[in-house]
């Protein structure tokens, strides 16, 4: 089981839309669309509390639900229902203050690899800091297709510090696209180590998404800290073996 | 003599609420295409439709209170925009108040008047003189509870209530909005009356005349 998304927007496309952006990295989580409003005469821009409710209801497993809104009124009308459930279901359901794409990206994500309710919740709510301005330069300024400090292929340790680099050629055709950012961010979460991929936070899936790092571009790492080596080892496998997927 | 204020009064206030919506719809909708998504006219004549249909095919309700959380419920699952959580969260909160009351005394009244604020404040978080809603429910609440105070009638307490909604509809047209999507407009809200303050205007004036038509 895993904790549950509810994608609140006033335009039932982009609910659906973003369920579907988002259920690229998460398969097994369950994510509903409660988008739009629907009084009887067909679907229309607004939100609807019996359609909160239901995909509430809907997404509600063992672990909770996090819900994602867009503009005020979706947000007020997710309040609302939340006011209306019975203190049980409510105290297993958090309103995020996100941003409704790259909150669900995270939120779905972290879900995926089985975290608990809070931390999805942080996830989502984190998405957008971790696209602040001074984090984004680094590729924005070009770093993204030239970075790298000559780092011999294959990685060099170095013995003396704690700090490691390595630089590694991605062989398959989709490049570091969703799903293997999402994994690659969550393995190095789960290490005592700084690591940077071309100078972004590589534990920030929404980073290395937006690196947009194609087939036979280089990922040139950094990482230090007492898992440093193991950090760099687990870039250098999961490259180059392409993520698992063809070249 | 107006009649007393009772589950009669209650339903006919939402019918006639109903009713001055649908007049006013056009009215509303120029108001928030000046300053909003245009829909505020369009959403709440669906709401109140929405009501009277189930007015019409339901049991009626047996208090007041069973009326106003009937719109309450209708209206939230029908408006689509703010003004559904609004309004719903403020006739719920009215409704609450009331308890099983099966007649509302002036005191009582002015109690609910100030509970339909406190929802809206609660749900919108906004403040008087965000050209919201707010500035129409503030100053009638305020109204209703001296009305109250000094002894007016249930049906005086109401139109102390409209009258000061009014004057606090109109008094939110200078203002700059700072709430909802009319403040992405900034300075460029100047100048319209609040939709939402209007059409609170247009409930409460609209509970005045149900008391004015009650059987004596």
């Amino acid at each position: 089981m895993s904790v549950g998304l509810v994608i609140v927007s006033h335009s039932e496309k982009i609910a659906v839309g973003v369920v579907e952006l988002a259920a690229q990295m998460a398969p097994d989580v369950v994510i509903v669309a409660a988008g739009g409003t629907d009084d009887g005469d067909g679907v229309r821009i607004g939100t609807s509390f019996e359609r909160v409710r239901a995909g509430i209801e809907e997404a509600m497993g063992d672990d909770g639900v996090v819900v994602l809104t867009d503009l005020g009124s979706a947000v007020m009308t997710a309040e609302t229902v939340l006011e209306f459930l019975e203190p049980e279901v409510r105290a297993a359901v958090r309103l995020a203050e996100a941003a409704i794409v790259e909150g669900a990206v995270a939120a779905a994500v972290q879900s995926q690899g089985g975290a608990p309710l809070e931390e999805v919740l942080r996830a989502a709510e984190g998405a957008v800091v971790s696209l602040s301005p001074q984090e984004l330069q680094p590729f924005v300024s070009g770093a993204a297709t030239g970075h790298g400090e000559g780092g011999a292929p294959g990685g060099t340790a170095s013995p003396a510090g704690s700090q490691v680099s390595g630089s590694f050629t991605l062989p398959n055709r989709m490049g570091l696209h969703a799903r293997p950012a999402a994994v690659l961010a969550a393995a190095l979460l789960e290490l005592d180590a700084e690591v940077t991929l071309n100078g972004v936070d590589a534990t920030s899936v929404m980073l290395l998404m937006s690196l947009g790092l194609g087939q036979g571009e280089r990922a040139s790492v950094e990482a230090s800290g007492p898992d440093a080596q193991r950090a760099l080892d687990v870039v250098r496998e999961s490259v180059e073996s392409g993520f698992g997927e063809p070249s | 003599m107006a009649g007393s204020l009772d589950t009669a009064w209650a339903l006919r206030w939402m019918r006639e609420t109903a009713r001055v919506i649908a007049v006013e719809r056009a009215a509303l909708i120029d108001l928030d295409r000046a300053i909003g998504d245009a829909d505020h006219g369009e959403n709440l004549d669906r709401g109140f439709t929405a009501v009277l249909g189930k007015l019409d095919t339901e049991d009626a309700p047996a208090t007041p209170a069973a009326v106003l959380k009937l719109v309450a419920m209708t209206l939230m699952s029908t408006v689509g925009g703010a003004a559904g959580p609004l309004y719903g969260t403020a006739f719920l909160r009215a409704a609450t108040s009331l308890g099983d009351a099966e007649e509302i005394e002036a005191a009582q009244l002015a109690t609910m008047i100030a509970a339909a604020r406190d929802g809206i404040v609660a749900r919108g978080k906004a403040e008087p003189g965000d050209k919201t809603m707010v500035d129409a429910w503030t100053p009638a609440a305020d109204a209703a509870t001296t009305a109250a105070r000094e002894g007016s009638t249930g049906a005086e307490v109401l139109a102390a209530a409209a009258e000061a909604a009014r004057a606090g509809a109109v008094a939110t047209e200078p203002l700059i909005a700072r709430k909802g999507r009319a403040s992405y407009l900034g300075e460029r809200s100047i100048g319209h009356q609040d939709p939402g303050a209007v059409s609170s205007a247009l409930i409460l004036e609209a509970a005045v005349d149900a008391a004015g038509d009650g059987a004596p």
